[in-house]
């Protein structure tokens, strides 16, 4: 019987192609992605990678109710709740921001500014030590497609975008094709630098295998061996002394070298000092050669939320406007610790789940205090708040800006109609109701 | 028995996919409840592949079946998520960046 | 804006309508200065004016304050924002920052000093949008982006095969894609060479890969530009900035144009006479004199401010160049198949010798340009200092015992060697007000900017006499803006967004299959991503071609 009901749907039902559609769910920002819509909806995704094909089909637009203390409310009850959160709180934080659009977080920083609240994003439990590298010796770095257009050494240090970044290699980097790798895999030699085998370090034409918390000194011994020092070692950080001299010379040697590093490096111990280890490596190198580095953005629009709240406020994390103007301390206004210590008295996550993602003693904190969130999923943190505005869902029903991992800034092209109120519109309501 | 093992934390391909489900869903919770062991700790410490084992940190401590993995002797594996964060402390050491790897680790089978 | 307006008796300099210090009245509705008879003079708001001098808002040819690079350049100094803080008011947002001053800071900045148009510029087209986000946050102003295509791959493309028509019609596309407003080239050539690790430093040299040299793409980008009818001139950043010996290169390049009109910008980080692997001397002489010679030839000075700067330009092997001389923190990129650059911080010191001579270069090329109608006043923001030092550049052209005071106070051996001590002139107002306003806007092709003659948009300055010329024109009283008061006694007292100023230019619509192949074939996003809708600009104005 359901059958007979499927044919004749198929039969009435108008698709609609959309092409071009960029993907959002990680900083590869794919934008070539083929949807296929119906009146029911998403039928089909072609060019995604699995990630990519789970963020647009996962997604259910219809609309639902915003909710106070779990109850369904109108969106006006819901703002103004929020609102009264926020007005009455002494030490509010807004967190987040990494999964939606530059036009939201804009309005975002402009409510931190009014509130005098503290604003952090993903970045701090992500890439905020490689900005903290940057900040301390700078970073020499490229577009992506100037890494499929030249780059014939390729290193991923810390990173498996095997697993991440899943068409990374095909579309940007190992596998892709360009001006001067016209035969892709070929014209380049991989290597993958990890603590343990992964479906990344598999295929690198060299492995190396690293001791954890030993990265720092493996790249120091690079950089030394890079200048023609030579090592008293036999081994460093459970590499042989004479991989790193192999690896040093293929460095300097190559045409067009470029190293992108993740969270092997930031979250491991040293964490910026490892990444700036890594920067100044690549800075020496460009005296042999042409060498950049790029660093993995993993959420689709964390890049975004750097720009954003850099252009504004000065700092691209770990912000507070307690004082009536921007300040910036990472490890002070960084939210992990801001909840580790009880520092802030209500909270606003927008488009991410810190209880999903923080340390469990962070992540408690947010049961504890008022928490409101913008989310177009049931997220963990969703479920502990006091407030949730389910929003539409940046890339599938609400457009707007997005930042690729290499800072390149595109335009969302949603497939679907817009049913339900975007972030930015509810961010513009929170912040007339609190002035 | 305490020998100290490192955790490191991080992402897998099916935690991945998961995430986009709803997190409440079991593919997720499984995706995230487990620890991937090298094999000949496993065998040192008399662990069989699933049985269920507690793994401590200074943070907090978790009970999670154990498989064998490509893993260096004496690292654990745990994917992200809220379980792997049970063990994961709060001292960013003034970067904002919690200790999500290298994590000094205990394990013990139960 | 159905405020009416009487600016009423004061000093009035207007350039462009040859008014120097009159006594007139200025009348404003609806945003533009209007004739005397069109006003209801019972329901016009009187800003009485007496004893005050009153001048086009100011208006900025050449600074940085928006998009990637600036962004980058934020990000990447912390360091400069801690000390200078602004906090936020009941209509103002907060702000942070120095020589990077983030966005809404940088527009009321501007603002109080008495300006109303500032141009961004250096934008690479891939990250365009980026730019305008950025100018959506930066009030006031009026704003637009010049577009970099000096290393551009399609552009080199068509002139290795002799396709002039079709560069021509690219360059159009580019500009209604990105929204730009001007052509700009920064060292032609140059930028895709350090992609291999290296540059160009004669015109005539090969850019790798592509067969064509530095002449070709800047005589055809002229070529293009004039074709095209484009309200500015192709705007450049010429070979070996910053390199000893430049002077020579940059009097060649104003040569070869052969009479096309062109800009050249931060003039005095390309006068260095000398031999190459030296330090440089000053070769203002000989660079002023081919700018006095060739009518077709518009500067700015990018003169140096002692003190904190950040230097950013689209030149990738200079910023590297400095970032191995200074030792400083350096960041580069490298964009796909148009443009790189870089940020390198920097200090300018009146004892160092080489930052001494840049200084007096800066002065030598503002007194030894004869026709003021074409040298105007930058620092190149933040590259040469940050832009609210223009008051202190205007007191040392307006004041040569301000200026023999400072001399005194540089490096010994470049005091002694400089011209400067022969070079009594000093700028009157009415100068001033063509340096900073009347000529930039001419230049710019803004036909209602930069005067006060009836039609013009009523940006207007009004200034306190002061003798002191650096705090005249630091704190002016009164900015209007659109015919807005937006400085009252001398407080910002209003914020307001300004304008994108882009052109549109036509182009044969056949040109997108070779488009199409280009972007798959050289870019990592497709041609149908790649356009800035005008949605990022809900505050643009197209300014016509010819």
């Amino acid at each position: 019987m359901s059958d007979v009901i499927e044919a004749t749907k198929s039969e009435t039902a108008e698709v609609r192609v959309v092409e071009n559609v960029v993907c959002s769910f990680c900083g590869c920002l794919c934008d070539d992605i083929v949807v296929e819509v119906d009146d029911g909806g998403i039928t089909r995704v072609r060019k995604a990678c699995a990630n990519g094909r789970g963020f647009f089909t996962h997604y259910r637009p219809a609309p639902r109710q915003p909710s106070v203390n779990g109850q369904g409310v109108g969106w006006k009850e819901a703002v103004a709740e929020a609102a009264q959160i926020l007005n009455a709180a002494d030490s509010p934080l807004i967190y987040g921001l990494s999964s939606t659009v530059t036009e939201a977080q804009r309005k975002a920083v402009k409510l931190a500014d009014r509130l005098g609240a503290m604003i952090d994003t993903t970045s701090s439990v992500c890439h905020g030590p490689t900005g903290l590298a940057m900040q301390a010796v700078g970073e020499p770095t490229c577009t992506l497609g100037e890494v499929r257009n030249r780059a014939d050494l390729l290193v991923f240090w810390g990173c498996n975008p095997a697993v991440s970044h899943i068409r990374h290699s095909s579309r940007y980097s190992a596998r892709s094709k360009g001006m001067l790798t016209p035969n892709g895999r070929q014209d380049r030699t991989v290597v993958a630098v990890d603590v343990r085998p992964t479906a990344s370090t598999r295929t690198a034409d060299i492995f190396l295998q690293v001791q954890p918390g030993a990265d720092f000194d493996v790249l120091a011994a690079l950089r030394a061996l890079v200048q023609g020092k030579e090592i008293a070692m036999e081994t460093v950080g459970g590499v042989p002394a004479t991989q790193l001299s192999d690896l040093a010379d293929r460095f300097k040697t190559c045409r067009f070298g470029v190293a992108f590093v993740g969270m092997g490096l930031t979250q491991s111990r040293g964490r910026d000092l490892n990444v700036s280890e890594l920067f100044t490596l690549v800075a020496d190198l460009n005296q042999y050669t042409r060498f950049s580095v790029i660093p993995m953005r993993g959420h689709g629009n964390v890049a975004g939320a750097d720009q954003v709240l850099t252009w504004q406020a000065g700092y691209p994390f770990a912000v507070s406007f307690a004082r009536g103007y921007p300040q910036y301390g990472p490890g002070e206004f960084s939210t992990v610790d801001v909840l580790a210590r009880g520092e802030a008295d209500a909270a606003l996550i927008l488009a991410s789940d810190p209880v999903a993602h923080f340390p469990r003693a962070a992540a408690r904190q947010l049961e504890h205090i008022p928490t409101i969130v913008l989310d177009p999923m049931p997220s963990l943190t969703a479920r502990v708040a006091r407030v949730v505005f389910p929003t539409a869902c940046y890339g599938v029903d609400a457009a707007g800006t997005v930042y690729r991992m290499d800072g390149v800034p595109l335009r969302l092209r949603p497939a679907l109609p817009r049913a339900r109120p975007t972030d930015e519109e509810v961010l513009d309501q929170i912040i007339e109701a609190v002035m | 028995m305490s020998e100290h093992f490192t955790l490191i934390t991080g992402r897998t391909a099916e935690q991945g996919r998961a995430l986009h489900e709803d997190k409440d869903s079991e593919a997720y919770y499984r995706a995230m409840t487990l620890v991937e062991m090298n094999v000949e700790d496993m065998n040192r410490l008399r662990i069989e592949e699933g049985q269920v084992i507690r793994v401590r940190t200074a943070a907090g401590q978790v009970e999670v079946p154990a498989y064998a993995g490509e893993l260096p002797s004496m690292l654990l594996f745990i994917p992200m998520g809220p379980v792997a964060n049970v063990l994961v402390g709060t001292d960013t050491e003034s970067t904002g960046m919690p200790p999500f790897k290298g994590l000094m680790a205990e394990v013990e089978p139960i | 804006m159905s405020e009416t307006i009487l600016v009423q008796n004061g000093q009035v300099y207007d350039p462009q309508n040859g008014v120097n210090g009159e006594i007139r009245d200025i009348w404003i509705k609806h945003g533009r200065v209007v004739a005397p008879e069109e006003m209801d003079r019972k329901r016009a708001q009187t800003i009485d004016a007496t004893g005050l001098v009153v001048m086009p808002g100011g208006v900025d040819i050449h600074s940085h304050i928006v998009g990637a690079k600036v962004n980058a350049g934020r990000k990447f100094r912390p360091e400069d924002h801690r000390d200078h803080v602004r906090s936020r008011t009941s209509f103002t947002r907060s702000g942070a920052g120095y020589t990077v001053p983030t966005t809404y800071l940088t527009g009321y900045l501007y603002a109080e000093m008495g300006y109303t148009t500032v141009m961004e510029a250096a934008t690479a087209p891939l990250v365009a949008r980026h730019t305008h986000e950025e100018m959506e946050d930066t009030p006031i102003l009026d704003k637009g982006a010049f577009i970099t295509m000096g290393n551009n791959h399609f552009i080199m493309n068509c002139i290795r095969d002799g396709q002039r028509d079709k560069a021509r019609d690219y360059v159009a596309w580019l500009l209604g894609a990105t929204k730009g407003y001007a052509i700009k080239i920064v060292n032609p050539g140059g930028v895709e060479n350090w992609k291999w690790g290296k540059n160009v430093s004669e015109l005539d040299d090969e850019v790798i890969g592509f067969g064509v040299t530095p002449r070709q793409i800047i005589t055809t980008l002229a070529w293009i530009n004039d074709d095209l009818g484009l309200p500015h001139v192709p705007h450049i950043h010429g070979l070996g900035l910053g390199s000893t010996g430049n002077a020579r290169t940059t009097v060649e390049t104003i040569e070869a144009l052969g009479g096309r009109r062109a800009h050249f910008c931060h003039l005095q980080f390309l006068s260095y006479a000398g031999e190459r692997g030296n330090l440089p001397r000053s070769g203002a002489a000989a660079v002023a004199r081919a700018v006095n010679e060739h009518p077709n030839v518009t500067v700015d000075v990018g003169q140096v401010v002692f003190g904190e700067a950040t230097t950013m330009t689209c030149d990738g092997p200079f910023q590297y160049r400095l970032h191995r001389l200074t030792g400083h923190k350096w960041l580069n990129d490298d964009v796909e198949g148009e443009t790189g650059g870089g940020v390198v911080p920097i200090r300018y010191d009146r004892k160092n010798p080489v930052n001494a001579v840049q200084w007096v270069i800066g002065l030598e090329l503002f007194l030894l340009t004869q026709d003021p109608w074409r040298v105007f006043l930058t620092t190149d923001h933040p590259n040469a200092g940050p832009f609210f030092y223009y008051p202190q550049v205007i007191k040392l052209l307006m004041d040569r015992d301000y200026r023999a005071e400072m001399l005194q106070g540089i490096h010994d051996r470049t005091r002694r060697n400089t011209l400067l001590h022969e070079l009594d002139r000093e700028y009157s107002l009415y100068e001033i007000a063509i340096i900073t306003r009347a000529g930039t806007a001419r230049a710019l092709g803004l036909k209602n900017k930069g005067h006060l003659g009836v039609g013009a948009d009523a940006d207007v300055t009004i200034y306190a006499p002061l003798d002191d010329r650096e705090e005249m024109f630091a704190r002016p009283p009164y900015v209007l803006k659109d015919g807005e008061i937006v400085v009252r006694d001398g407080q910002l007292v209003r914020e307001r967004p300004g304008r994108t100023l882009y052109v549109d230019p036509p182009y044969d619509p056949a040109i997108e299959t070779d488009l199409r192949a280009h972007f798959e074939e050289r870019y990592t996003l497709s041609f149908d991503n790649y356009p800035v809708s005008c949605e990022y600009l809900p505050h643009g104005q197209v300014v016509a071609c010819e």
